[in-house]
């Protein structure tokens, strides 16, 4: 893999709690407009790893570059000004402010207007606000609270939100917790073609097997804090290590959780 | 030497008290997440009913078991107040909770004059501890002993109560988790009245115990609950044992500072408050508290700019209160002047904790920063009152730009506190600082110049400037910087994910919202021809907020309405009757249990009601729906 192709690079990332090596060495990386899945057993490390990527979280050690630059230490939203979009595991939205009104304020930040105390805000690049609720299918909601939507919805409403500094990268974690199995699957679908589309990297946490293995274009496992596996679904589903650490670990969640999908 | 063991021991028998009550206040939080402003009202109570029955009843047992009466009593009326009013509002947002409690707070104070009359009391002296003990050529009084070895009883006691009991156990719980609790089939219905009944206890005991040390008077309620609030925020609120500690140094740097810093006495407990929570924001003892889960079913009305009608209907109501000096006389001018420059007041402090979520309980700072600005620029350096206006309110940018910029560091409830902290320093700068600010004497004789000097022009300057700055206000909510405070209040998590720099983004509103109380402040020096260290106090701060949270916090008008709502009643309550603080008092009371969105609230959910049954066609049903096409 080229260096110009790399969008996300992660060398040697180390964390530990303690004594406790919540995350140890781990290195990957992530090309521009590829869906890479990061997944494993609950206490993995996962959280822990995504916390580090967009800096709510500062390794012990290791680097993490963005287009080569170091973002590292670096604050979520100085982060997000280099072009990283993130969806939250819970929702997080401005639940008094309209639909549209939570598109805004990003584009307001994105537009570094923030300090503008003058101008109308309802009017702000309202076609661009348009265009992105229209992009996950949320055209219609524009003018109705936040507070008022249904889980589903809040989560396209956050992939919109993500989207407005045009980004270069995607962070979602566990981008369909809480939603209908059918949700899940329209959710990825807009994710992945807007991905493609746009050639977006995107990286995602995800506890859902079919999820995963439909919408991943790469899998990284991580297992006790290190990085265990890594390759096509395929691959990865047949790797023996993996799947000793799901049937030996796992196996009773995955069954709970996944109600009669085939394997 | 010996003088300063015995200045030691003196603060220690101050602590003892404070420590009761502060124990109670921080019990009553831990449980029902509800910060009781009436819990100095109960204490006050406590003392008031500990005087009349040890006047009563003879003897030592009498005198003891007056104490214990009293504070039982007080219990009872605080299961009362509890059962009646609290249980209603426990839903409601916590500063609705704060003001029906403050409500409350007024409505003692008179009944207690009413009842006991204006005049202070000396209570009896405790029998068995009358005389004083020397030491080494100085006296203790043999009370304070008693005192200072209550404290560590009444701590042991609790702490037994909290560990070894179910009852403790069960409140322990709630402190962390009470959604948990109730969920595990605890009845929280009595667990709240038993823990805010042995909070109330608590704070009675502690004033009935003060009434051989201090005479008892209509205003302690007020001065004890200061102390209290920063006893309990540098201990750390819901913690005992941090009450106890914070209790101790509180009274000790009282007792010390007034021998090492004299000038700065009143300054050094804020002071060290402020160190504290920026240091530690959570006390000393406290634990940084869980994020709160949200209230279900919160639904908010998302804020739009007027229509054309109601900017019209706006105009037409800004026209109409112009045309008053047309057949008012001056008192009702001056009177109207005095409502505008509270419109101001309100709406500033509105811009911040509503738009911002960021309550602030020392607004009145910056308002009287403003109002001292004007004195000294028009006193010392003789300007023109044009100029005078228009630089006063830098005095209140300034100190909000410096306080601002530590408070938002922290937010809630300590927030709230911090900022209280810092109006008290303001305060206590104005009232000891003699030689420049004239102290309690004040800054007198700012009048206006001739061509605002009538009632009726002075009306039209301070209306048009409310005007003004409500407009301008107004727009900054809906500008972008508008759009981004209310995205830091609603989610601070999404914020700092969009790249908003909410503490920046805070601060700038905080000192838009201190220069704008500058302004009001600047006019009310005018206005009044004076300034005093009042014009920045605590009750000034309590003003505010109820003003803001009559009209209603979650509307944009809500502040405009609350503050004419409130200080009309206010001045004519006040010319009406002697019991203006009991029918106020009752009036908040009644507004959070009835109206608990407040008057404009109320007024747009009736208003929506009617839109909602009248036939589909009605603009505001109509207007979502065209731009959902």
């Amino acid at each position: 893999m080229s260096v110009a192709s790399t969008l996300l690079a992660v060398e040697g990332l180390t964390k530990s709690y303690g004594g406790i090596h919540a995350v140890r060495g781990v290195s990957f990386s992530l090309r521009s407009g590829e869906i890479l899945a990061l997944i494993g057993p609950n206490g993995a490390g996962k959280s822990t790893c995504f916390d580090m990527l967009n800096g709510q979280n500062r390794p012990d050690s290791g680097h993490v570059r963005l287009l080569g630059e170091e973002t590292t230490g670096k604050k979520p939203r100085e982060i997000w000004r280099l072009g990283v979009g993130r969806t939250f595991q819970i929702t997080a939205t401005f639940a008094t402010m309209t639909v549209r009104e939570n598109v805004q304020v990003a584009l307001v930040s994105h537009g570094r207007q923030l300090f503008n105390l003058w101008s109308s805000a309802p009017n702000y690049d309202r076609s661009e606000a348009g265009r992105l609720l229209e992009l996950v299918g949320m055209g219609g909601y524009a003018d109705r609270p936040c507070g008022e939507l249904a889980y589903g919805d809040l989560k396209r409403l956050e992939l919109a939100v993500a989207l407005a500094n045009q980004p270069k990268l995607l962070l979602m974690d566990e981008p369909t917790a809480g939603m209908a199995p059918r949700e899940r699957v329209e959710l990825m679908r807009l994710t992945a073609q807007i991905a493609r589309e746009k050639s977006i990297g995107v990286l995602f946490t995800e506890h859902d097997m079919d999820v995963v293995f439909e919408h991943a274009d790469r899998i990284i496992v991580l297992n006790r804090g290190t990085l265990i596996a890594e390759g096509s679904p395929a691959e990865v589903r047949s790797n023996p290590q993996v799947q000793a650490v799901y049937l030996g670990e796992g196996l009773l969640y995955e069954a709970g959780h996944r109600e009669g999908a085939s394997a | 030497m010996a003088f300063y063991v015995v200045q030691f021991l003196t603060g220690l028998a101050s602590a003892a008290s404070l420590f009761l009550v502060a124990s109670g206040l921080s019990i009553i939080f831990g449980v029902t997440r509800i910060v009781n402003f009436a819990h100095g009202a109960f204490y006050m109570i406590g003392a008031y009913i500990a005087f009349t029955l040890t006047e009563r009843l003879s003897g030592a047992l009498g005198f003891w078991g007056a104490i214990v009466l009293a504070a039982l009593a007080v219990a009872l009326i605080g299961v009362l107040v509890e059962m009646v009013l609290l249980r209603r509002i426990y839903h409601a947002p916590e500063l609705f909770q704060l003001l029906a409690t403050f409500g409350l707070t007024l409505m003692v104070e008179d009944l207690v004059v009413l009842i006991w009359g204006p005049d202070d009391l000396v209570g009896r002296r405790a029998p068995g501890f009358k005389g004083a003990v020397d030491f080494f050529g100085q006296n203790i009084p043999s009370y304070d002993l008693f005192l200072i070895v209550l404290g560590p009883v009444v701590l042991g006691i609790l702490w037994l109560l909290f560990q070894r009991t179910r009852w403790g156990v069960l409140v322990r719980a709630a402190t962390q988790d009470r959604d948990m609790v109730a969920a595990l089939g605890v009845n929280q219905k009595w667990l709240f009245t038993s823990v805010f009944a042995v909070g109330v206890f608590l704070a009675a005991l502690g004033g009935a115990l003060q009434i051989p040390r201090d005479a008892v008077h209509h205003a302690m309620d007020l001065r004890i609950i200061v102390e209290v609030f920063v006893v309990v925020v540098i201990g750390g609120l819901g913690s005992i044992v941090g009450a106890f500690v914070a209790a101790v140094l509180v009274s000790e740097l009282n007792a010390f500072g007034i021998l090492i810093f004299p000038k700065i006495s009143i300054i050094l407990v804020f002071l060290v408050m402020a160190v504290v929570l920026i240091v530690r924001p959570w006390g000393l003892f406290g634990k940084p508290e869980a994020p709160a889960r949200k209230t279900p079913g919160l639904a908010v009305n998302p804020w739009r700019p007027l229509t054309s009608n109601e900017r019209l209907a706006s105009l037409a109501a800004l026209v109409i209160a112009a045309m008053l000096p047309l057949f008012a006389g001056n008192y009702a001018l001056t009177v109207g002047s005095e409502i505008a420059i509270f419109v101001i007041f309100a709406v500033s402090l509105h811009f911040l904790m509503a738009v911002g979520g960021l309550a602030s309980f020392g607004h009145a700072a910056y308002f009287g920063l403003g109002a001292y600005g004007v004195a000294f620029l028009a006193k010392m350096a003789g300007l023109p009152m044009i100029v005078c206006l228009l630089l006063g309110p830098l005095l209140g940018c300034m100190g909000a730009a410096v306080f601002g910029f530590f408070a938002v560091q922290l937010s809630g409830v300590y927030f709230a506190m911090l900022t209280l902290a810092f109006a008290q320093i303001v305060w206590s700068i104005a009232f000891q600082w003699v030689s420049v600010t004239g102290g309690d004497n004040g800054i007198l004789s700012i009048w206006p110049e001739i061509w605002a000097a009538s009632p009726s022009h002075f009306y039209w300057l301070a209306l048009g400037v409310a005007a003004l700055v409500t407009i301008a206000l107004r727009a900054m909510v809906f500008s972008p910087f508008g759009y981004a405070l209310r995205a830091t209040r609603d989610s601070l998590l999404r914020s700092e994910a969009i790249g908003i720099n909410a503490k920046r983004i805070q601060w700038t509103a905080f000192v838009i919202a201190g220069t704008t109380a500058g302004i009001g402040g600047a006019l009310f020096a005018y206005l009044k021809g004076s300034v005093f260290p009042d014009n920045l106090g605590i009750s000034l701060s309590v003003d505010a907020l109820v003003m803001v949270l009559l009209g209603g916090v979650e509307t944009v008008s809500g502040a405009v309405i609350g503050a004419i709502v409130y200080k009309a009643l206010n001045i004519w309550l006040v010319s009406q009757t002697d019991l203006s603080k009991l029918v106020l008092g009752g009036f908040i009371v009644l507004i959070v249990v009835v109206f608990p969105k407040g008057i404009v609230g109320v007024l747009e959910m009736l208003a929506q009601r009617r839109r909602k049954s009248s036939p589909p066609g009605s603009p505001l049903i109509a207007k979502p729906i065209e731009s959902a096409e």
